[in-house]
């Protein structure tokens, strides 16, 4: 992808990009975004848009989100100095703690703007996806604080592997809608809430939970994590006395990751989202959409996506649900090439190793999405020592205890065979 | 002659014969690959046009039959080159205008240009494409018209005045008026405003314009029949096709109680 631009080029997306100018009036970063999507959305999309246009950085609209994000969500959320970590890894490694944020995930920052955008939006009812089932909860709770009714579409597979989260949502007064189609993950889940916002798309306001997606979703959800990097970046100068020299997210459609991103895409500092590198390098093994993926449409948008030499979108696999995605929001492909953000990948086991490391030395249970970063994290200490990190601790990691138990007896059984 | 102007005129020749056009739709090798040339030929026998549906991993305009008949066509190895390869080896074969209905990635990949020449020369006249608003669609368009091929526009009960006057003058070949707001293959029946909704469109457009999604029966042809030129019929024929039965009689029977 790096032939894409040439590095005059790429600067000069970088500095339009600095001044606020992507996504243009079409949604495009760069080649990539766009709004492709069935014609009975058009005005759905173009309703939402206006709306932010409207709202969203209107006085009084701000002024009741900023309150709920103090008063409900519990923002600013801490900037934890990792001292074991740090002194394991030869580093100084600094952890921006969303997992303190309500409902236990960054994905609350986009849920709560977005149910007030709903609100004011004259919306009946609002529908949202899940993978790992963060999105879910968080939308679910954010639904009931403004007093909208709201639909959650899992897949089967997830509903399985983050049955707390599914119990939380019905407790918040959530519908929790299984999906049994297409590849039964997140994938398919926003397939089916599309369908279904295809139904009613006067009154239903389809509250999508990561930057992908068709235009303003990327922007949207963007606007509303970059609290994340405004915060870590005022955070770092306090309490650490500098910028971080690198910052790593995990990136599954990247929110928490262009929620970190964004603010610090002007300083001096390197950044690193961290995909699921699953089980291998293999088709099908894994989720690392921008280190193997081709430019196609999926679902909205023009961006990178694991697909077959006939547009065929791929399944994925990781141990996160979390990150168990085909695309990558369309910001993170332009990011990506324009070289200012890096992306790698970490495999099932090494996040599983790093969210072992984190409990014992932080006591810090974080998310297995999470885990990804601090592997990847783990691996640059190694090869850079010395260098001030910063993590977005993107999310905890409770949900994944029935993953984390199973893993361990397979563990077990291998070790004692 | 250009090929979009194939499908106006064999639906403006069922206009002239006082019935609405019928245009079945097929999931491209489905229920089975090697079968996928013969059921073209024996719905040709009745539709005026023909829509391929060209399979796609992630239908999200389409119900559970088509989605269910995707899935199947994908495992059995059904691609748009295999489709064109069928189609190039059954030349002559079939001699009704043949549509497309693919979403956009599949297309992206084929790449338009060889798209389009293939089109040409395998009866393919017009396109459809549910997840490609017209905003996105200037690159697909050119490519198709330098073969005078046609982007058939799809236009929906919400779609604002100004907007469907756009979408009808875009259009080639007829103007898609999706019936009801929902995904393909419903069974809730056709929406009881339906006839001023097709009345409209059909005042604005310059080309025929033709119903679809949720049209199962007779009666559903019919009524559309009154107000618009033809009539898609998709899911219903997906489910008589996946029973493994011969899709004529079925379709024969929709044509009875037509006006």
């Amino acid at each position: 992808m790096s032939a894409m631009f040439t590095a005059d080029e790429a600067a000069e997306i970088l500095d339009a990009t600095l001044r606020g100018e992507t996504p243009d009036e079409r949604g495009r970063f760069g080649p990539f975004g766009g709004r492709y999507v069935p014609e009975t959305l058009v005005p759905a999309f173009q309703r939402l848009e206006e709306g932010i246009r409207r709202y969203l950085h209107e006085e009084a609209f701000q002024q009741e989100l900023q309150r709920e994000l103090r008063e409900w969500v519990g923002r600013p959320t801490a900037l934890t100095f990792a001292a074991q970590l740090s002194k394991s890894w030869g580093a100084e490694v600094w952890l921006k703690r969303e997992d303190l944020a309500h409902t236990g995930a960054h994905k609350i920052n986009n849920a709560i703007g977005q149910a007030l955008l709903a609100k004011r939006l004259g919306a009946k009812r609002v529908i949202a996806e899940t993978g790992a089932g963060q999105h879910g909860v968080a939308s679910a709770a954010a639904c009931a604080r403004v007093g909208l009714p709201c639909s959650v579409y899992m897949g089967v597979v997830d509903m399985e592997r983050q049955a707390p989260n599914v119990d939380r949502m019905r407790r918040l007064g959530a519908e929790v809608v299984a999906v049994e189609t297409g590849d039964k993950t997140l994938r398919a889940a926003i397939d089916e809430a599309l369908r279904a916002w295809v139904t009613d798309p006067q009154g239903i306001y389809y509250l999508l939970g990561s930057a992908v997606g068709a235009h303003p979703y990327p922007y949207l959800v963007r606007e509303l994590q970059s609290v994340i990097g405004r915060e870590s970046r005022q955070q770092m100068l306090d309490q650490a006395g500098g910028l971080p020299d690198v910052a790593f997210a995990c990136v599954g459609g990247g929110s928490n990751a262009i929620g970190l991103f964004y603010p610090l895409l002007g300083d001096d500092i390197e950044l690193i989202g961290v995909e699921a590198g699953g089980t291998g390098d293999g088709l099908g093994e894994n989720a690392a959409t921008l280190a193997t993926g081709t430019p196609g449409v999926l679902q909205g948008a023009y961006t990178i996506i694991l697909q077959d030499d006939d547009g065929q979108v791929q399944e994925t696999h990781s141990i996160s649900a979390g990150l168990d995605y085909s695309g990558v929001g369309p910001e993170h492909a332009l990011l990506q090439a324009i070289g200012r953000v890096r992306y790698v990948s970490a495999r099932d086991d090494e996040a599983l190793e790093a969210l072992e490391e984190l409990c014992v030395s932080e006591g810090i249970l974080t998310a297995l999405e999470t885990a990804h970063a601090y592997a990847a994290a783990r691996k640059y200490a190694q090869l850079n020592p010395g260098k001030r990190i910063l993590i977005c601790n993107s999310g905890r990691g409770d949900k994944d205890m029935s993953t984390l138990t199973e893993y361990a007896a397979r563990t077990e059984r291998h070790a004692g065979a | 002659m250009q090929a979009h102007d194939r499908i106006s005129a064999a639906i403006n020749a069922a206009t002239d014969k006082n019935r609405p056009a019928l245009i079945p739709f097929v999931t491209a090798g489905y229920p089975e690959p090697q079968e996928f040339i013969d059921t073209l030929k024996s719905v040709a026998t009745i539709g005026d046009v023909v829509e391929i549906g060209v399979p796609f991993s992630d239908p999200m305009a389409d119900g559970m039959t088509i989605q269910r008949s995707s899935f199947v066509a994908l495992q059995k190895g059904v691609s748009l080159k295999w489709i064109f390869d069928e189609l190039d080896a059954a030349q002559g074969e079939i001699d009704v205008p043949l549509v497309m209905m693919s979403y956009l990635n599949p297309l992206l990949a084929f790449g338009y240009e060889k798209l389009a020449e293939r089109a040409l020369a395998t009866g393919v006249c017009g396109f459809i494409v549910p997840d490609l608003p017209f905003e996105e669609s200037d690159q697909l368009r050119a490519a198709l018209e330098a073969k005078g091929l046609g982007l058939i526009q799809l236009v929906t009960p919400v779609t604002p005045a100004e907007r469907l006057r756009t979408l009808c003058d875009a259009s080639r070949g007829f103007v898609y008026a999706v019936t009801i707001t929902g995904i393909t293959g419903g069974d809730a029946g056709l929406p009881g405003n339906l006839a001023a909704y097709l009345d409209e469109v059909t005042k604005i457009s310059r080309i025929p314009v033709c119903a679809g999604f949720g049209i199962r029966s007779a009666e559903d042809v019919a009524a559309v029949g009154n107000h618009a030129a033809g009539a898609i019929v998709g899911s219903a024929l997906v489910e008589v096709l996946e029973r493994g039965e011969d899709p004529k009689p079925y379709l024969r029977s929709l044509r009875h109680s037509a006006r």
